[in-house]
């Protein structure tokens, strides 16, 4: 019982992270319709920045902050990148974020070498009904609810966030209000940065993380960005935590390095299972 | 206010406007009138600025608004969410003097806009359009769709805007009865040109307008005193 309470913890936070990293496809493909697999790059450049500023004696909090922002920015650049010029196709800006994804792991070896990094985190840890629980686990998951509270307000309540939302869902429409929709992509890019970057500085201290890790986090995302339809933050925060578990218990009671092949197959899975309405959505 | 000159749009090889030129006055209501495909739409996306021009020029003095064809909610928002983005041109979320203007409103703001009929979405695009305190409105197709008496509330509702804010209004419209009783002036569209402009009343006996909507031999039946019969 205290194992699994423990695994469950783990696979929560994980799947937090996750879920981080699947919003902010999310919101890229709602407004720009491209799904960006340089996600996952992202996030390990927030948790390896995160390293670097914190062991350059930048206080906790601060090193954390500027490693969200400081990803968000590389986002931007893949907006640019993507969507900059007028007409480029969705399968094209798909193209692009993946050679993206590519030239930020020459960057990640050129900056901080092979070797994975953890920073430090939240030290500690607490009791659950018996299993002891590290403490950086818990501000993950608070930390993710937090994030994704703000998304949802920012979306239904500001005036940036209502244009963003405009432009998913009728460009023409928003175009016509005098939206500029291809500012719009960007800032979802960039959102999207900040959301990577954020779940890398939560992930990397209990999860380390190296140029490799790109494409498993990638990988999670997107299954629970599909889990949500690439449409719904709040699924593709439960498809995210139902990842995050089902690879800690696989981890746990199995082994270790099924995890990735485990997200690949639930992927393949709410894909087969969801078909009927992809298809009910592209219709429309 | 509105001066548009030998203007010329393509979609790829198509020509949709083939050296269209109008003009519209300051708080004038003008009737674009014409057939299917004669490039109605294409002018009014290009004064608002959605197409671009091969060539010719658009020159307005003043804010241009749109109201669509098919009315292009943004259909999971609420009418009040719709009608604030409809002033994001110029940074205006005040939605009361809308709701001065159409009443109706006010009782639907929290309803998602793409539950509405296609009456009430028609009034919260046009609603929407007027967020943004044109000094032109471009209405493509009010009719469309909709039952006459909807129909009559609208153009109620736009004679009134333009009687008391002095709004131009430049209306797109199949509905070519509909569209000379609204506006006082009215031109004819064809195959992307103005082919005749000038007072509704006179353009309603007008062989040009006939033979626009309905062809040669319709101009043949007027001569033979059976063009009622052809227009019913």
């Amino acid at each position: 019982m205290t194992e699994l309470v423990a695994y469950l913890v783990a696979g929560i936070a994980l799947g937090s992270s996750f879920a981080l990293i699947g919003s902010g496809i999310v919101v890229v493909h709602r407004v720009t319709r491209v799904v960006n697999f340089a996600q996952g790059s992202i996030a390990v450049v927030g948790g390896m920045a995160s390293a670097s500023l914190l062991s350059g004696r930048l206080p906790h909090g601060l090193g954390e902050l500027v490693a969200v922002l400081l990803s968000g920015l590389v986002g931007l650049v893949i907006g640019v990148l993507a969507i900059g010029r007028r007409g480029t196709p969705p399968l094209i800006s798909l193209i692009i974020t993946l050679g993206a994804s590519m030239l930020i792991s020459a960057g990640i070896i050129w900056l901080w070498g092979q070797d994975p990094v953890s920073p430090p985190g939240l030290g500690g840890s607490v009791t659950i009904l018996g299993a002891s629980v590290e403490r950086q686990r818990l501000l993950v998951l608070g930390a993710t609810l937090v994030a994704f509270a703000a998304l949802g307000l920012f979306f239904s309540r500001s005036y940036v966030g209502k244009a963003l939302t405009a432009s998913a869902s009728n460009p023409w429409a928003a175009r016509m209000v005098g939206i500029d929709v291809r500012r719009m992509g960007l800032l979802a890019f960039g959102l999207a940065g900040v959301l990577g970057g954020l779940a890398g500085v939560l992930l990397a201290p209990t999860n380390a993380v190296s140029f490799y890790s790109d494409l498993p986090l990638a990988l999670s995302g997107f299954a629970a960005a599909v889990f949500g339809g690439l449409t719904s933050p709040v699924r593709t925060l439960l498809g995210g935590i139902g990842l995050g578990v089902a690879g800690s218990l696989t981890a746990g009671y199995l082994n270790g390095s099924y995890q990735t092949e485990v997200a690949l197959l639930l992927m393949l899975l709410i894909m087969i299972v969801r078909s009927n309405s992809f298809s009910a959505e592209e219709a429309k | 206010m509105l001066h548009i000159d030998d203007l010329v749009v393509r979609y790829g090889s198509a020509v949709a406007l083939d050296g269209a030129s109008l003009e519209v006055g300051a708080g004038e209501m003008v009737a674009l009138v014409g057939p299917n495909g004669a490039g109605k739409s294409t002018l009014i996306n290009t004064i608002s600025g959605l197409l671009e021009p091969s060539s010719g020029t658009v020159r307005c003095e003043g804010r241009v608004a749109q109201v669509p064809e098919g009315r292009q909610m943004f259909p999971d928002m609420s009418v009040e969410d719709n009608l604030v983005l409809g002033g994001w041109s110029i940074r205006n979320r005040d939605v009361s003097e809308v709701y001065d203007l159409l009443p109706d409103l006010a009782q639907m703001r929290k309803r998602k806009a793409g539950r509405l009929s296609g009456g009430q979405q028609q009034m919260v695009a046009v609603g929407r359009a007027l967020m943004a305190r044109p000094d032109l409105l471009a209405i493509d197709e009010l009719s469309l769709g909709l039952a006459p008496l909807v129909v009559a509330d609208l153009a109620e509702h736009l004679r009134r805007l333009n009687r008391e804010r002095g709004t131009a209004v430049l209306l797109v419209e199949q509905e070519v009865s509909l569209a000379f009783d609204v506006c006082p002036r009215a031109c004819v569209l064809e195959a992307g040109r103005v082919i005749a402009a000038g007072p509704s009343a006179e353009l309603a006996q007008s062989e040009e307008v006939r033979r626009a909507y309905f062809g040669d031999l319709a101009v043949a039946a007027t001569m033979t005193g059976s063009m009622t019969e052809v227009s019913r």
